[in-house]
């Protein structure tokens, strides 16, 4: 039984994209927010993130991406995890991701998806409502 | 003294009666807000008079277009002459159809060509590498081998038109497929003109497309000038920019210490590693710089860079040739200012920060679309986009004289107060033993994420507004038709790859991969090799696991 307290999150950058700037304005302001925060830096493959929230125990991955490969990565990801018995783990994702993407990655298994414009704070209340410490998560 | 000598007093003292009447005034009419900051959050002043530019002296400051300090302009007749270029950075899907974007934008009226990879082109892999899956040709061209470069630039005459390529950790490798491309045609290396953006260290702040560690980056950077002040003359081996730090959040004046210091850096390393004397090849350095969308402190930043690179090619570099002295650089609109929120909204935040780019001397300009934080821009919208240049040029009339808001005692003084401020950051960089060691230490790449948080929290406070976003936001939503790069496309690219492949003769390739691996390790300029090696079809991802094999590889360190 875990019995964390604090919601335990990786922020990561899936792919060859480099535009950090939200993950890195993110990954902050979850630590100010009092989440503990992993972030993996740039340049990822799905397999790493994967095979790192599940070894750094993380209740949430927030995935982004701005190079329009989101499609495969976001959901590989997901793919991965429930494949090594981690879907308790919530996946949400953020980046340039147009409206007509939203319902594949939905099925595919994101959560939650946060585009330009969204306020930290609006993120930050989505995880406190939808994201419980351990292995919680339905 | 700029003025006459009464000037400075007589002013102060209308000042003062003029500050005693507004204390009355703002009882009534409380002002707006309680600070009035700039997009980087500077203060800026009520007012400004001469006693805010006394200590200026017009000849050593300020001056005449085509003289120092350049403040004004290295180009002597302005736009009076000749225009910037119109140079739209454009790429998307396949190399035969961004060939077909090119096509349609020089018939629109582009006046130079500006290349957008896809992000395995851009890492230095080949599309079939398992590191680039889903990637090909969603955020620009993806090119493998020099096929590729060859139907890229099928039918453009590249003996008229300059090419620009955005390519960081494989600059050589796109660079030799241009020179070999051209070649075939027909067109020698001495006669093509263009620009490699080779700029690694503001990879490692900000655009983070990193290959291999610093050291080695600025080496084949280096060797990239040699290469180009010895065969390639009419080449900018190198675009030391500043965009992407400003993308990356950076406040104006980050942008422009940040940009001059890692000019500064390759100076140092060319002399010190190539022995070339600093007028031999600092004609070819050019830059590239952010617009903005606050009016003034961009073009207060672009008119200071000016300055202060004469100044530091004169003083510190001791450079005689006067092109060694001039900073030309590239302008390209924020594409971090747009908003997906009502998109079209972008099309006036994109006219007024080319507007700035205009006014602030630019050489040449990209103009963002406004469907550009949605998708690649489609045709209509990078039509519009091209357009708006177009607009400024020939009807607004700001071309008519040069550098119109000379003389201003706002620009003026912030333009020397963005200057001041940024020679304190060089200052602290050089005493940190220059900028590689700055960015081991992650020091301006912290600078930057401390500006980029303070400005979201101001968003979300509503400090600061963006239309659309925090403020005026609209119930329903514009809806504007999206490009999409189809997933075939990768599919067709490794079909290409492969059949490629099957046709090069593998032999020669081994060999010449092996010969620029013992250039590599010996310490040789790697150009000669590198051509070579692409001119027998050897792949970017190929050429790369060279360098990557010799040099080591470079991880992100993850800093938030």
């Amino acid at each position: 039984m875990d019995e964390r307290e604090k919601i335990r999150i990786m922020v990561a950058k899936p792919g060859l994209d480099g535009h950090d700037r939200g993950a890195r304005i993110l990954s902050r302001y979850f630590r100010d927010a009092g989440f503990e925060v992993i972030y993996t830096g740039c340049h990822q493959t799905p397999e790493q993130i994967a095979s790192a929230a599940i070894q750094e125990d993380v209740d949430l991955v927030g995935l982004s991406c701005l190079s329009g490969a989101h499609r495969f990565l976001f959901a590989r990801v997901v793919e991965l995890l429930r494949e090594q018995g981690a879907d308790d783990i919530v996946v949400i994702g953020g980046g340039i991701i147009p409206e007509h993407d939203f319902p594949s990655l939905y099925q595919a298994g994101i959560k939650a998806i946060f585009t330009p414009g969204a306020s930290l704070e609006s993120i930050v209340a989505w995880i406190q409502e939808n994201v419980k410490t351990g292995s919680k998560n339905e | 003294m700029y003025f006459s000598k009464e000037t400075p007093t007589v002013s102060s003292e209308l000042t003062e009666k003029w500050e005693r009447e507004l204390a009355g005034a703002i009882k009534d009419n409380p002002e707006q807000k309680t600070r009035f900051t700039t997009q980087s959050d500077f203060d800026i002043k009520r007012l400004y008079g001469p006693q805010d530019i006394e200590t200026l002296d017009f000849a050593r400051d300020i001056g005449v277009p085509g003289n120092f300090p350049y403040l004004r302009g290295h180009q002597i007749t302005g736009y009076r002459s000749k225009y910037w270029t119109f140079r739209m950075f454009s790429g998307l899907g396949s190399a035969r159809d961004t060939n077909q974007r090119w096509r349609l934008l020089l018939r629109e009226g582009n006046t130079g060509l500006s290349t957008a990879f896809d992000f395995p082109t851009l890492m230095g892999y080949d599309t079939d590498s398992p590191r680039a899956r889903g990637e090909c040709g969603k955020c620009g061209v993806a090119i493998d081998t020099l096929d590729d470069m060859m139907t890229l630039v099928a039918g453009i005459p590249i003996d008229q038109v300059t090419t620009s390529m955005t390519i960081n950790p494989p600059a050589t490798v796109l660079w030799a497929m241009y020179i070999a491309a051209a070649e075939a045609t027909g067109v020698p290396a001495w006669k093509i003109g263009g620009t490699i953006q080779n700029d690694m260290l503001k990879e490692f702040i900000a655009q983070k497309t990193f290959m291999c560690p610093p050291e080695p980056s600025v080496k084949l950077i280096s060797d990239t000038i040699e290469f180009g002040t010895k065969y390639v003359p009419r080449w900018n081996p190198i675009s030391i920019s500043g965009y992407h730090i400003r993308e990356a959040g950076s406040t104006a004046i980050q942008e422009l210490a940040f940009t001059l210091r890692d000019g500064i850096e390759y100076v140092e390393d060319v002399i010190r590693r190539k022995g070339l004397d600093v007028d031999e090849f600092a004609p070819r350095l050019s830059f590239f710089f952010n617009s903005h969308i606050d009016f003034f402190e961009e073009i207060c930043k672009m008119r200071a860079a000016r300055r202060m690179w004469a100044r530091i090619m004169r003083d510190r570099f001791k450079a005689k040739n006067p092109r060694s002295l001039w900073l030309r650089f590239h302008t390209q609109t924020a594409g971090c200012s747009l908003t997906a929120q009502q998109p079209l909204n972008n099309i006036t935040r994109t006219a007024i920060e080319a507007l700035a780019a205009v006014l602030g001397g630019t050489q040449s300009l990209h103009t963002n679309s406004f469907d550009e934080v949605l998708c690649l821009p489609s045709e209509e919208a990078a039509t519009i986009a091209l357009r708006t240049q177009q607009i400024i040029a020939e009807e607004s009339g700001v071309v008519n004289t040069i550098d119109p808001l000379a003389g201003s005692y706002f620009i003026e003084a912030l333009t020397c107060e963005m200057e001041a401020k940024a020679w304190e950051y060089i200052e602290k960089i050089d005493q940190m033993g220059g900028m590689i060691a700055a960015i081991k230490r992650g020091y301006p790449q912290m600078e930057i994420a401390d500006a980029a948080y303070n400005f979201q929290l101001q968003l979300d406070s509503r400090e600061k507004t963006q239309v659309g976003v925090n403020k005026y936001v609209a119930r329903e939503e514009q809806k504007v038709p999206l490009l999409q790069i189809d997933e075939q496309v990768e599919e067709e690219q490794i079909e290409r790859l492969n059949e490629v492949r099957r046709r090069r003769d593998w032999k020669a390739v081994k060999t010449s991969l092996q010969e620029l691996k013992d250039a590599c390790k010996r310490g040789d300029n790697v150009m000669p090799a590198c051509i070579a090696a692409v001119k027998n079809l050897a792949s970017i991802g190929e050429i790369c696991d060279v360098y990557r094999e010799v040099y080591g590889e470079y991880l992100d360190p993850g800093l938030f």
